[in-house]
């Protein structure tokens, strides 16, 4: 007995590269539809996947691709955020000099540091394009109201996640910016001012206590930006992100056009018998069963398409990502200095659009509009719940004409709008003695509201559609947040005075 | 009609068997929220690092007539004329940046452009309200003390 058992080890040793395989992977190589299926159901990685996809979601135009690409950006920075980690000192006293040694003194430090950076920026550009693409193909209807809600929070933990981390280089620029920031988050003492209950009631100053941990930005906020940054937000994100994953396999994959799925050309009596159900047993094992009709069945296995198509996107966005890297430097300027404000001292991108809000009235600007906004997005579903068009781009073609058009209406307002406060001012220079109420209820910004939503409710009358309406808010909201966003960065200069470009701004300040 | 949405759900009377299903939920629910509200407490500060309110700027020699000092480590501008001596907050009262003087006496924000006028008076911009007058007071040792927790009137000069 002994001499077979150590016989048998001998086997089984020799055998163990592909006994071990065998375990690893526990289904042939993925040529036949059964093995490909097999392959996505059984790796746990993969199988956040359904084991079929519609022709339809495989299509570039259906996706763009924009959400993998946002997820590809997130998993590069949780990646390269834990590689920085290793350096980094959350303390006023060394957080600079920490970066500065990231920068200059650690290998491959810089571009690490790069790439996360320029990797924060991108996925805030791509999750805005992701979600202008889940709107303006109505993917948000029907079954995937929720996904759309939980797109929203994502939205949100993601502006926390870069905002939080602009501050940790604590360098003149993340301090005066984040400065900003936080004000704008303690803007609800500007109402408690003006009808002055500030004394009793300081919602604003208590928001800004709890995020700050002072009254000031010091050590305290140091230490909780840092934590909300790589503990509380990156958590936050992936228990949401995995909802949204896992929704859009129970909502039966993407939202596709009912063209998508044409009815069989010869109703013979197999097809009418067969649901038209998308995946079901009978389509799982499709290579086993004769009577499965293509024509009906508009699935494809996910192995190897939809991987193909993820990783493409994935290698795209490294390249892309370690080529602006290579090209430029993430910023770092001086060390933070509490005394020396920047001028003008700016917020992150994404936030400058709200600044010049804040820029006529912090309450309106900083919590009311954004708020608007917030809730506004998250309710589009449950107000516009026709179920023509689903999956089609802007609805057909209507859409496309109601989305162009709003979007010069809005292009035409906004600039007007702009123009009509830098060229005249507005309330408090015509009348020095108005009470600040009144500023806070009519400034530029309650005009800018006002101006899309009578747009979409002109849109509401016109068309007679909840979607079309829709399109033209979401369209206003587009155009005005980039065309916000581009003032502000362009054309405000020191003491946020308007200038036409970067060269007129005067050269000596301070 | 049931699972239909909307109201019919809501409709029929509470049975006895549902009422203390929903007691025992919403114990539950009533239990963690009342411990996480418990916990939620912590992050909220009760002490703040902060320094004194009071400081001294020196003494009042070292504002002679017609002077204006810039003080950033403690965010006061301070006036000295025949009126008396005043130090006022640089303090935006909008969001909080610092303002910046310029040759004219008159004050900027250089964070959303709010402009104030010699006296700290808001003339334009988002700022609610005027730059803030602090209390100024002669303290035993002969120097004299700003009190940045103290707002004075517009205009409130100490003579010494
Ligand atoms: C962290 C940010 C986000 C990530 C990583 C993410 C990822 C994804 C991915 C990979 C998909 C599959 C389809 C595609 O690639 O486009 C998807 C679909 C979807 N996303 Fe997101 N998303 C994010 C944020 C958002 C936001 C901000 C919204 C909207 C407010 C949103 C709403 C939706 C909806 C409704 C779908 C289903 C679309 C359909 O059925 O066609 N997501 N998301
Ligand atoms: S903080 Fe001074 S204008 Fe906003």
């Amino acid at each position: 007995m002994a001499y077979s058992a150590s016989r048998q080890f001998i086997r089984n040793l020799k055998a163990l590269p592909a006994t071990f395989f065998d375990s690893f992977i526990r289904h042939g190589k993925p040529t036949s539809d059964r093995a490909q299926t097999q392959t996505v159901v059984q790796n746990f990685f993969l199988h956040i996947h359904s084991s079929r996809i519609h022709k339809h979601s495989l299509k570039s135009l259906t996706t763009m691709g924009l959400g993998v690409m946002t997820l590809a950006m997130f998993i590069i920075l949780c990646f390269t955020g834990t590689l920085l980690m290793v350096y980094y000192k959350p303390s006023v006293a060394s957080a600079y000099d920490s970066i500065k040694d990231i920068q200059y003194v650690v290998p491959t430090g810089r571009i690490m540091r790069n790439v996360h950076r320029w990797a924060a920026h991108g996925m805030v550009i791509l999750l805005m394009l992701h979600m202008a693409r889940v709107f303006y193909t109505g993917a948000y209807k029907r079954s995937r109201e929720f996904n759309w809600v939980l797109g929203m929070m994502l939205f949100v933990v993601t502006l926390g996640l870069s905002f939080t981390g602009y501050l940790l280089p604590w360098d003149q620029l993340a301090y005066w910016a984040v400065t900003i920031g936080s004000a704008i988050a303690a803007s609800p003492t500007e109402l408690t001012d003006a009808v002055s209950v500030t004394q009793y009631f300081d919602p604003g100053g208590q928001i800004k206590e709890v995020m700050l941990g002072a009254h000031f930005i010091g050590e305290e906020a140091l230490i909780r930006f840092y934590l909300l940054h790589i503990v509380v937000l990156p958590i936050l994100l992936c228990a949401i992100l995995g909802v949204h994953m896992w929704r859009i396999r129970k909502d039966g994959g993407l939202a596709r056009p009912a063209s998508a799925d044409p009815l069989p050309v010869q109703a013979d009596i197999t097809a009418a018998a067969s649901p038209t159900k998308t995946f079901g047993l009978m389509a799982v094992i499709a290579d086993r069963t004769p009577a499965t009709d293509q024509e009906i069945d508009n699935t494809v296995p996910s192995w190897p398409r939809v991987f193909r198509i993820e990783a493409i996107l994935l290698m795209l966005v490294l390249i892309v990502l370690v080529l602006l890297s290579l090209a430029f430097d993430a910023p770092l300027k001086e060390m933070a200095n509490p005394e020396v404000p920047e001028n003008p001292a700016k917020a992150p991108w994404y936030f400058l659009g709200l600044q010049e809000l804040v820029s006529y009235s912090a309450f309106m600007g900083g919590m009311v509009i954004p708020g608007i906004v917030v809730v506004g997005l998250c309710l589009i579903p449950y107000l516009d719940r026709e179920e023509e068009d689903i999956g089609v781009w802007f609805s057909g073609r209507r859409g496309r004409w109601v989305a162009l058009i709003s979007a010069v209406y809005s292009i035409v307002i906004s600039v007007s709008i702009l123009a009509f406060t830098v060229q005249f001012g507005w309330l408090r220079n015509w009348f020095p003695e108005i009470p600040q109420f009144i500023i806070i209820v009519i400034n530029p910004g309650t005009v800018f509201v006002l101006a899309c939503a009578l747009w979409s409710i002109i849109l509401l009358r016109v068309t007679n559609s909840t979607r079309m309406a829709a399109i033209g808010l979401f369209t206003c909201f587009l155009v005005c947040f980039v065309i916000l966003t581009y003032f502000a960065m362009v054309h405000r200069g020191p003491n946020w005075d308007f200038f036409w470009s970067h060269a007129d701004w005067p050269t000596v300040q301070h | 009609m049931n699972g239909a949405l909307g109201g019919p759900r809501f409709e029929k009377p509470i049975q006895r068997r549902n009422f203390l299903g929903m007691l025992a939920a919403w114990s539950f629910f009533g239990t963690i929220g009342a411990a996480l509200l418990g916990a939620l407490r912590l992050p909220m500060p009760a002490v703040f690092p902060e320094s004194d309110s009071r400081f001294p700027i020196g003494k009042p020699e070292d504002f002679p007539d017609g002077s204006v000092i810039h003080i950033p480590r403690r965010r006061v501008w301070v006036f000295s004329d025949t009126g008396g001596i005043a130090a006022v907050s640089t303090v935006c009262p909008h969001l909080g940046c610092l303002v910046g003087r310029e040759d004219n006496g008159n004050y900027t924000c250089p964070c959303h452009g709010s402009r104030f006028d010699a006296t700290g008076k808001n003339v334009s911009g988002p700022a609610p309200r005027g730059l803030v007058w602090l209390d100024v007071s002669l303290g035993p040792d002969g120097r004299l003390i700003v009190d940045s927790g103290k707002e004075v009137d517009r205009g409130t000069r100490i003579l010494v």
